[in-house]
């Protein structure tokens, strides 16, 4: 037997970690974060989740390189045609000639803005109103729950067609407002249970008696344990809002007409139902989208929860 | 289990009455319902501020509030402030036809989802379990506006492309055929596929889950080690036991089925109640909106109740003091 490999040696490392050097063995240090990460590239659908999810909204953001003609190009001698390649019309045209593969991928942008900023506005609110209910609890708490049970006590989709109706719709930032202020609600009800549960913990205690604040307690022992849920929810926040959204605008309470989103396409589709590709594509394009989300959420939840050691890392 | 039931009643009733006061200053401040007669010229300034004083349309929001709270309670909810007719046959009328598309749909829903999520479990990992798997997610990712959508434009073509009327693609019934009819049930039907198609998704995976849950706990072993057959474990130990969840996520899919129901009817043409609410508030009918918001919370309350109370009734382990 040749010499052992001298491994890196980790900081406080005891004898145990001498005798697994001394047996060849490497030690490494990982973070929880490390391991998270390891889970979540072993999840195979996760995986293609983000890659999917990374191809369709690579094209949103670049939809200004990737689309061959502007969504707005009316081309009256060009109407109604299947899709082809000729002159690069992947998707068909619609009823005045607009090309509808451009029409897509500017309906991508739309939606993934909405999608993206309503996920991350209300997970921001959510999270520190839920904070202070679950750790404050009293009347933060207690509006934040009688809130939540009037909002249970309706359909969802009415009352944001109701809030539509009356904040005027059209733009597509007064669409994304109406979506992140009923959105919050969800995030910030989950991050109250785990406060709730946790500031009972010894190692708060422990910080408590260490004489650190409230606001050092809150997000610094307690907030990292919280994350793992809000960024689950998070990621699934991203293809309900693009789901809600194209139901709204499909609706006529959403994003009006010369903003291409997703379900605006999809609605303005109803009036030639003989012509697939209209229907078809935009539909298809959400469904990928949610189902994308859907899987790497799933996989996010695997990799995130630190009692889950299945998956070797 | 009677205090109980009483107790979520009282705490339902400011619910109500604090959820419809919100939702009254919300549908209040988005339309002004005279805005139409005001268009039309023909129509002296004189007779609409009659029209306004009459209905306290010149008054505070509270104060209308508490009007609309007295006509909502002496006349079923009143009268809608741009047709003046009353609000109540209508309100009637839809949510019957709504009620059958659901309580059809949710019953194939059950049935199938309860099957499908039995084998699921009992052959996990087998290929009808991958399959399965894979429809609810694609259920779950679909948005119903463009499954309805689908069924739709697939009919249609059946019918221009070989002239066989299969279902009906909108409307609610020809004339002269009653509520179960063959005629409306070629109607229905393809908005009921479309919310069984959604709400199948939902409870194959559930019954999945649950059934899963239950297998593996030390009854089950027990009721093999006695030497009970297999399908007996299954249907009397395993099933009934996973069963329970399936009530709860029942009664609160309700919510979502009936905004379902607003999507799928829109695309139907089908008077239901969703439809109506749809055109109540394109129309800025304020008082039509509510009527819709109201009877629908009151449905959803009464249905929690009700499953609520199936659970204590189903898990003895549950117990309301």
């Amino acid at each position: 037997m040749s010499e052992p490999t001298v491994a890196p040696r980790a900081a406080g490392a005891s004898s145990v970690v001498d005798s697994t050097i001394e047996a060849g063995l490497e030690v490494k240090v990982r973070s929880q974060w490390d391991y998270a990460r390891r889970r979540f590239l072993r999840h195979r659908l996760a995986i293609t989740g983000l890659t999917g999810l990374v191809i369709i909204f690579g094209a949103g953001i670049f939809a200004n390189l990737i689309a061959p003609y502007s969504f707005s190009e009316i081309d009256l001698t060009n109407i109604l045609h299947g899709p082809t390649t000729v002159g690069h019309h992947f998707f068909g045209t619609d009823e005045i000639g607009r090309d509808y593969f451009s029409r897509v991928i500017w309906g991508i942008r739309t939606s993934e803005e909405v999608g993206l900023v309503v996920a991350a506005t209300s997970s921001l609110f959510g999270l520190l109103v839920g904070a202070v209910a679950g750790y404050y609890g009293g009347w933060i708490d207690n509006l934040l729950m009688r809130f939540t049970d009037l909002v249970l006590t309706l359909p969802a989709l009415a009352i944001l067609l109701t809030a539509a109706a009356l904040l005027g719709q059209g733009s597509q930032w007064r669409t994304t407002f109406i979506l992140a202020a009923f959105f919050w609600t969800g995030i910030a009800r989950v991050v109250r249970g785990v406060f709730l549960s946790l500031r009972e913990k010894e190692y708060v205690e422990a910080a408590k008696a260490a004489g650190a604040g409230d606001a050092r307690i809150m997000f610094r022992h307690i907030l990292p344990n919280t994350l793992g849920p809000i960024i689950v929810n998070g990621t699934l926040a991203v293809g309900i809002a693009i789901v809600t959204e194209a139901a709204l605008s499909f609706l006529g309470f959403g994003i009006k007409p010369p903003t291409p989103s997703l379900g605006v396409l999809v609605a303005g589709a109803q009036t030639n139902p003989q012509q697939w590709w209209l229907t078809i594509f935009p539909g298809l394009t959400i469904v990928l989208i949610v189902l994308c989300v859907n899987f790497v959420g799933d996989g996010l939840r695997d990799a995130l929860d630190p009692t889950q050691r299945r998956i070797r890392a | 289990m009677l205090t109980f039931i009483a107790r979520r009643v009282l705490y339902s009733i400011p619910v109500l009455f604090v959820s419809t006061f919100l939702s009254f200053t919300f549908v209040s401040l988005a339309g002004n319902p005279t805005a139409l007669l005001r268009q039309n010229p023909r129509i002296p300034l004189n007779t609409i501020h009659n029209i306004e004083i009459q209905n306290h349309l010149n008054r505070s929001i509270p104060v209308r509030y508490w009007f609309w709270l007295q006509d909502v309670f002496t006349h079923k909810l009143g009268k809608s402030l741009l047709t003046f007719q009353p609000i109540w046959p209508d309100i009637t009328r839809t949510l019957g036809h709504t009620a059958q598309v659901i309580c059809i749909s949710e019953s194939l829903a059950i049935l199938l989802g309860v099957a499908v999520g039995i084998f699921s479990a009992i052959r996990q990992y087998s290929v009808f379990d991958y399959l399965f798997t894979s429809v609810s997610f694609l259920g779950y990712a679909m948005p119903t506006f463009w499954l309805a959508l689908l069924l739709q434009i697939l009919f249609v073509d059946i019918y221009l492309k070989w002239n066989v009327r299969i279902f009906y693609t909108s409307g609610l019934n020809n004339p002269h055929h009653g509520t179960w009819s063959l005629d409306r049930l070629q109607h229905i039907a393809l908005p009921v596929m479309t919310l069984c198609i959604i709400s199948f998704a939902l409870y194959s995976r559930y019954m999945r889950a649950s059934m899963l849950d239950v297998i593996n706990s030390d009854y089950v072993r027990t009721a093999r080690a006695k030497g009970l057959a297999e399908w007996r474990v299954i249907m009397r130990h395993i099933v009934r036991n996973a069963l329970i969840p399936i009530v709860t996520v029942a009664a609160l899919n309700l919510g979502g089925l009936l905004g379902g129901a607003i999507v799928t009817e829109t695309v139907f043409s089908l008077d239901g109640i969703g439809y109506y609410f749809i055109q109540r508030l394109q129309a800025a009918d304020l008082y039509a909106v509510m009527a819709y918001l109201v009877v629908t919370s009151v449905v959803i309350i009464v249905f929690n109740l009700i499953a609520d109370v199936l659970y204590g009734f189903l898990d003895p382990r549950i117990r309301y003091e």
